[in-house]
C-alpha cells in the first residue's frame, strides 16, 4: 500500500484523516498515485491537478524521502521507500502568502 | 413565524446569519468551509433548503458545494468546468493575447423554476449551466463568439459576475462581464448579442462607445418589470427600459457614480440602491462616510441613507455581489464590506444595524426570506 499524507483542507474535502493508504497498480509513479487518490476520493479531483491540463497546481508541492519531487517527471518511478510503504508521499500546500500575481 | 437567512461569503469561509422577521437579533453560524474563499452562495427560489456555493483557494483551486438542508450540511458537487470549444485567447493587461483558462466561479444563479438547474458565471469569462443539481456542468459557448478575443480582464480578473434571469421568459438571460460589457440571449443561450448601446467609457477605453469592452460592475432587475434593468458601471449608474437594448444615465446627484453593487427594492420597482465609492483609484467611500444611496424615482434623484452607518473614518469597499434585499413587507436591505461588517436595514434603508462586525473581507451577501 502507498501511504499518502494530505494537507488539512484536502482532508476536509476527502473526509479522511491526515494519512490515506492506496492500492496503486504498477508502475508506482506520481501519476499513478494521484490517479488512485482521485479514484478513491473523487472530491479531490481538480484540487491537486488542473482539471483541464492535469498539471500540478502551482501552489501544490509533492515531497517524499526528504526530497521535493514537484518538478520531477510525473511518470518517473517513486523511491523504493515510498513503494514499500516505509515512507509516505506528501501532498503539501506550498509556502505562500496567497499573493495574486495580477496587477491591482 | 417568517424570518431571513443571510448567506455571507468571505475570503476565509462562509457564514450563515439567521433572524426572525423583526431582524433585530441574529444568530451567526460558525465558519463554513473555514479558510476557503467563498465567492458566492445562493439559495434556490424553488426550495430555500437548496443552496449552491462556490468554494475556492489559491492553493487547491475551485470546489463546488451544495446543501439540501439550508446550509446545515454540504456535499461536494462537480468542479469540472470544461470550455465546450477551444476558447483561444483574449486580451491581457499589456494588450497581448493570453490563453483562456478557467480560474474560479464568481457567481451562481439558481433557476427560478427548477431546483436542479443552476447557472455559473466563471473566470475566464464564460457561462455554465447544470441541470442535475451541479453533478455536471455544460458551457453555453456561443457567448464567447461575441468578440471574445477583445475581452480583457478587469483588476479582479476576466470574470462573468452577473446573471439575471427573466421571470417571464426562461429563454432570456442577461449577463455581465468585466471587462467586456453586458450581453443578452433570447433563445436560452444559443445566440447572444452585446447590449451596451448608451454606455460611455471615456477614461477606460480608446473608443468610449465601443460595442464590447465596457467594465460593467453589476446589473439588477425587479421581477415585475423584467425589461427595466439597472446597472452600476465602472463609472456611471445606468438604466434601460428595453431589456438592455439602450441605456441612459441616472447618476443624478450621487456624490460619486463609481461603485460596485446595485439592487432594487423587493416591492417597489422604482426604488434602487447603490453605494457610491470615491473612485477606481481609491476604492473607499467619499469623505470616509459609509452611505447607501436610495432613489425612489428610478434614478437621478438620490438620498443618502446614513442612520446606523459609520459617518467618519470609514474606508471599506462594498463588492458587487455583497448587497441583497429580502421580500418581507417592510423591505429589508443588506450589504457586507471589505472590512468584514454585514449591515441590515429592516425598513427599506431608513436605518441600519450591524449584523456582525468582524468577519473576514466580505465577497458576497445573499438573503433568503423564509416562510
Amino acid at each position: 500500500m502507498i501511504r499518502v499524507l494530505l494537507p488539512g483542507h484536502l482532508q476536509t474535502l476527502a473526509g479522511s484523516g491526515r494519512e490515506v493508504s492506496l492500492d496503486v497498480p504498477e508502475p508506482i509513479t506520481q501519476r499513478t498515485v494521484l490517479d488512485a487518490l482521485e479514484l478513491a476520493y473523487p472530491t479531490l479531483r481538480g484540487t491537486i491537478r488542473d482539471q483541464q491540463t492535469q498539471e500540478r497546481r502551482p501552489l501544490v508541492r509533492f515531497f517524499a524521502c526528504k526530497q521535493d519531487l514537484s518538478h520531477e517527471p510525473i511518470d518517473a518511478p517513486l523511491p523504493d521507500d515510498v513503494v514499500s510503504g516505509r515512507e509516505p508521499y506528501l501532498i503539501v500546500g506550498a509556502m505562500a502568502g496567497g499573493c495574486d500575481p495580477r496587477p491591482n | 413565524m417568517s424570518g431571513v437567512r443571510v448567506l455571507v461569503g468571505t475570503v476565509k469561509g462562509a457564514f450563515i446569519c439567521e433572524s426572525d422577521e423583526r431582524r433585530q437579533t441574529w444568530e451567526i453560524s460558525q465558519p463554513q468551509f473555514p479558510g476557503w474563499e467563498m465567492y458566492h452562495l445562493k439559495g434556490s427560489p424553488v426550495d430555500p433548503n437548496r443552496i449552491y456555493a462556490s468554494q475556492s483557494s489559491g492553493w487547491f483551486g475551485q470546489t463546488m458545494q451544495r446543501s439540501d438542508d439550508g446550509g446545515k450540511t454540504w456535499d461536494v458537487i462537480s468542479n469540472d468546468f470544461q470550455y465546450a470549444t477551444d476558447p483561444g485567447t483574449h486580451q491581457w493587461y499589456d494588450g497581448s493575447q493570453h490563453p483562456w483558462k478557467f480560474a474560479r466561479v464568481w457567481h451562481l444563479e439558481p433557476s427560478l423554476t427548477d431546483v436542479d438547474t443552476v447557472f455559473a458565471g466563471v473566470e475566464d469569462a464564460a457561462l455554465f449551466k447544470s441541470t442535475d443539481g451541479g453533478a455536471s456542468w455544460t458551457e453555453l459557448p456561443a457567448l464567447r463568439d461575441i468578440s471574445g478575443s477583445l475581452w480583457q480582464p478587469g483588476a479582479g480578473g476576466m470574470c462573468l459576475h452577473t446573471i439575471v434571469l427573466d421571470p417571464n421568459n426562461d429563454q432570456r438571460i442577461v449577463v455581465a462581464i468585466s471587462a467586456a460589457g453586458a450581453f443578452r440571449t433570447d433563445d436560452g443561450g444559443t445566440t447572444w448579442k452585446p447590449i451596451n448601446e448608451g454606455l460611455i467609457s471615456p477614461w477606460e477605453l480608446p473608443d468610449p462607445v465601443t460595442k464590447v469592452g465596457h467594465c460593467v460592475h453589476n446589473i439588477s432587475m425587479h421581477p415585475s418589470r423584467p425589461d427595466t434593468l439597472f446597472m452600476q458601471k465602472h463609472w456611471d449608474v445606468m438604466r434601460s427600459d428595453d431589456a438592455g437594448d439602450n441605456w441612459y444615465e441616472i447618476s443624478g446627484n450621487l456624490p460619486s457614480d463609481f461603485g460596485f453593487p446595485i439592487t432594487v427594492h423587493a416591492h417597489e420597482p422604482e426604488t434602487v440602491y447603490v453605494v457610491p465609492i470615491l473612485s477606481d483609484q481609491f476604492h473607499y467611500p467619499p469623505e470616509g462616510k459609509l452611505r447607501v444611496y436610495r432613489s425612489r424615482t428610478g434614478g437621478n434623484e438620490w438620498e443618502a441613507l446614513t442612520r446606523g452607518l459609520p459617518q467618519e473614518n470609514c474606508y471599506v469597499n462594498i463588492l458587487r455581489d455583497a448587497m441583497s434585499v429580502d421580500t418581507l413587507d417592510s423591505g429589508g436591505v443588506y450589504f457586507g464590506t471589505t472590512g468584514g461588517q454585514v449591515y441590515c436595514s429592516a425598513n427599506s434603508g431608513d436605518s441600519w444595524q450591524t449584523i456582525v462586525h468582524d468577519l473576514p473581507r466580505v465577497l458576497s451577501v445573499e438573503v433568503q426570506t423564509l416562510a
